[in-house]
């Protein structure tokens, strides 16, 4: 994969990603009674909820971890079905994941690149598999930079990184290969507060780039410091969608532990 | 100076320095070439089976069974050329596939199956033992044969003469650290040893990884059974009993981490020749042969010990 393959940005407003009526069971239990979900394109979108309300059984469809039983996920407006992580990934959608994914031994460029090392140009590469460090570096540095992420070194082993830092790496990862858009799953439930601040200010450069991003944290301030909009889950189903404009942070907790009605909500749980 | 010294080979090799010094002021012999040379031979065997030893500890593993699976090559080559007068590239080459398959037979279980490295490892030692002593039936098996006996020929620079087998050896030294160093195929493997998970995420095909590294390790081990024969002509059942643990002395003292994930192949290379300086040295100075064995014990412990305590320093 290049890296130079900048994503081709849809212009503000339209859908990038779409999910209807997304219902997945496992035996008895159901985990999505129709679940919906659509994701704008520049917008960090929030998916809060209580525990089992279905908000990372949602994200495991749509990053490919899952596969649904009934529902359509749609990308850019064409039906799209994941098997795996990789067919998602393959398709532009990078997924963070809540525990720290880096190999702590290896240096920040080469975890960036992990999985997806580039090699020299020409015989060099493609018959003696060399790889390109240089290139690598060069590229992983650019990114840094335009992500406005600072670390000390490139070529530091990620073990001698803050917590908040190795998942900034994590991140940026995500956000240097993502085309589409970026899911993160509790990117900063391991996080101090200071730690988590650079992770959320990751969040909004990846969005000022461009790229939309959902987000599944149940941190309410760190939701309402980032998301523009904010979709409450209960009992499987999108409850309401709503801004941080709209709600305060003890209305969206009432609508999401049932003790509000939200808008979508046709009959109380 | 604190990075160099920080570089994980540079203990290992200050270590060999200092014994390579303390022997050559105790005793007249050990510096001459032809002695050097010695050395190097003694730990070609060794040296080959610590490759494979360190790539498979490099992803968090550990093998019990290469010296185990070099001996039943030698056996399996020397008894086809010795008893059944087959061709000799023949007798070589179906050595070389079984040691490759053998490997194998422990990625496929340490991937497929995810069972642990050292319960694989350990079985299968038990088998292959078995098997080498049924294909022995009670024999040892003299080689007469050019081929099989090849890595022993030496050749002469200057003083000092190189034999076949020491050049395999550093050609596949070059060979695997281009591998584990310059290639994705090495990155993925030091990844899986660091964190497995992770590696997973990040979309490396895990599996496939480690069988290629047992597989790989497996066909290292057979041509180990080879430079064995070219070192002593004789394919022997009870040979080779110290060579397993000798491995893992090897790339313990050169600073690879028994956790996974970090060291580096050089150090397997200095590791190896430390055990062979030491035990080449002590017996140059007259000193009891039990010794050898309690300073290589006291060397692994402490590499152990200083792997652990700086690992216990970055949490």
């Amino acid at each position: 994969m290049k890296v130079e393959q900048k994503p081709v940005l849809p212009p503000l407003g339209t859908v990038v990603l779409e999910a209807r009526g997304i219902v997945k069971r496992y035996g008895h239990v159901t985990a999505l009674g129709g679940a919906d979900l659509e994701l704008v394109a520049g917008e960090v979108l929030a998916i809060v909820g209580d525990n089992g309300a279905g908000k990372s059984t949602l994200i495991k469809v749509l990053c490919g971890a899952v596969v649904p039983d009934e529902g359509q996920v749609l990308l850019d407006g064409a039906p799209v079905h994941f098997r795996n992580p990789l067919d998602a990934r393959k398709r532009g959608i990078e997924t963070v994941y809540q525990d720290l994914a880096v190999a702590p031994a290896l240096d920040i460029a080469t975890n960036l690149f992990l999985g997806r090392e580039l090699r020299r140009r020409g015989p060099v590469g493609s018959w003696f598999r060399l790889l390109d460090k240089n290139r690598m570096r060069r590229e992983a540095q650019r990114e840094m930079d335009e992500l406005k992420f600072h670390l000390p070194s490139i070529d530091s082993p990620v073990e001698k990184l803050s917590g908040g830092q190795r998942q900034g790496v994590a991140v940026a990862r995500a956000a240097i290969f993502a085309r589409r858009l970026v899911i993160m799953d509790e990117p900063t439930a391991a996080l101090g507060v200071r730690e988590s601040g650079q992770v959320l200010n990751l969040i909004r450069s990846i969005r000022d780039r461009g790229l939309p991003v959902i987000l599944i944290s149940h941190d309410m301030p760190h939701v309402f410091e980032v998301a523009d909009r904010i979709q409450i889950m209960r009992l499987g189903r999108r409850v309401a969608l709503t801004t941080p404009q709209r709600h305060s942070m003890s209305e969206v907790v009432a609508i999401m532990t049932g003790a509000a009605r939200g808008d979508e909500q046709t009959s109380p749980a | 100076m604190r990075q160099v010294l920080l570089k994980p080979t540079v203990g290992p090799l200050i270590v060999l320095l200092l014994f390579c010094a303390v022997f050559s002021l105790a005793t007249h012999t050990f510096l001459a070439a032809g002695n050097l040379s010695l050395v190097v031979q003694q730990s070609v065997i060794v040296g080959t089976l610590a490759i494979g030893q360190t790539m498979i500890i490099l992803t968090a593993g550990v093998d019990l069974a290469n010296g185990g699976i070099a001996v039943l090559g030698t056996i399996v080559a020397g008894r086809l050329v010795a008893e059944q007068q087959n061709p000799a590239l023949f007798s070589l080459l179906f050595a070389l596939i079984l040691c490759t398959g053998f490997g194998m037979v422990a990625g496929l279980l340490v991937s497929r199956l995810t069972l642990p490295p050292f319960i694989v490892t350990l079985g299968l030692l038990g088998i292959i033992t078995a098997i080498t002593r049924l294909v022995a039936h009670g024999g040892a098996f003299p080689v007469t044969d050019d081929l099989l006996a090849w890595p022993g020929n030496a050749f002469a620079v200057g003083d000092t003469s190189i034999t076949y087998g020491m050049v395999i050896m550093f050609g596949l030294y070059l060979l695997v650290w281009y591998l584990l160093t310059q290639t994705a195929w090495g990155r993925h493997i030091y990844a899986i040893g660091n964190n497995r998970e992770a590696a997973r995420l990040v979309g490396i095909p895990v599996q496939s990884r480690l069988l290629s590294v047992y597989t790989f390790a497996g066909l290292l081990y057979g041509i180990g059974s080879w430079l064995a024969l070219g070192r002593i002509p004789n394919a022997d059942p009870n040979a080779l009993q110290n060579a397993n643990l000798d491995s893992i002395t090897a790339v313990v003292i050169g600073g690879t981490s028994l956790f996974g994930g970090r060291g580096s192949l050089w150090g397997t290379l200095i590791g190896t020749l430390i055990v062979a300086v030491l035990r080449n040295g002590l017996t140059l100075t007259g000193i009891d042969p039990l010794w050898q064995d309690l300073v290589t014990g006291i060397l692994v412990i402490s590499a152990v010990a200083l792997d652990q305590v700086s690992k216990r320093k970055q949490r």
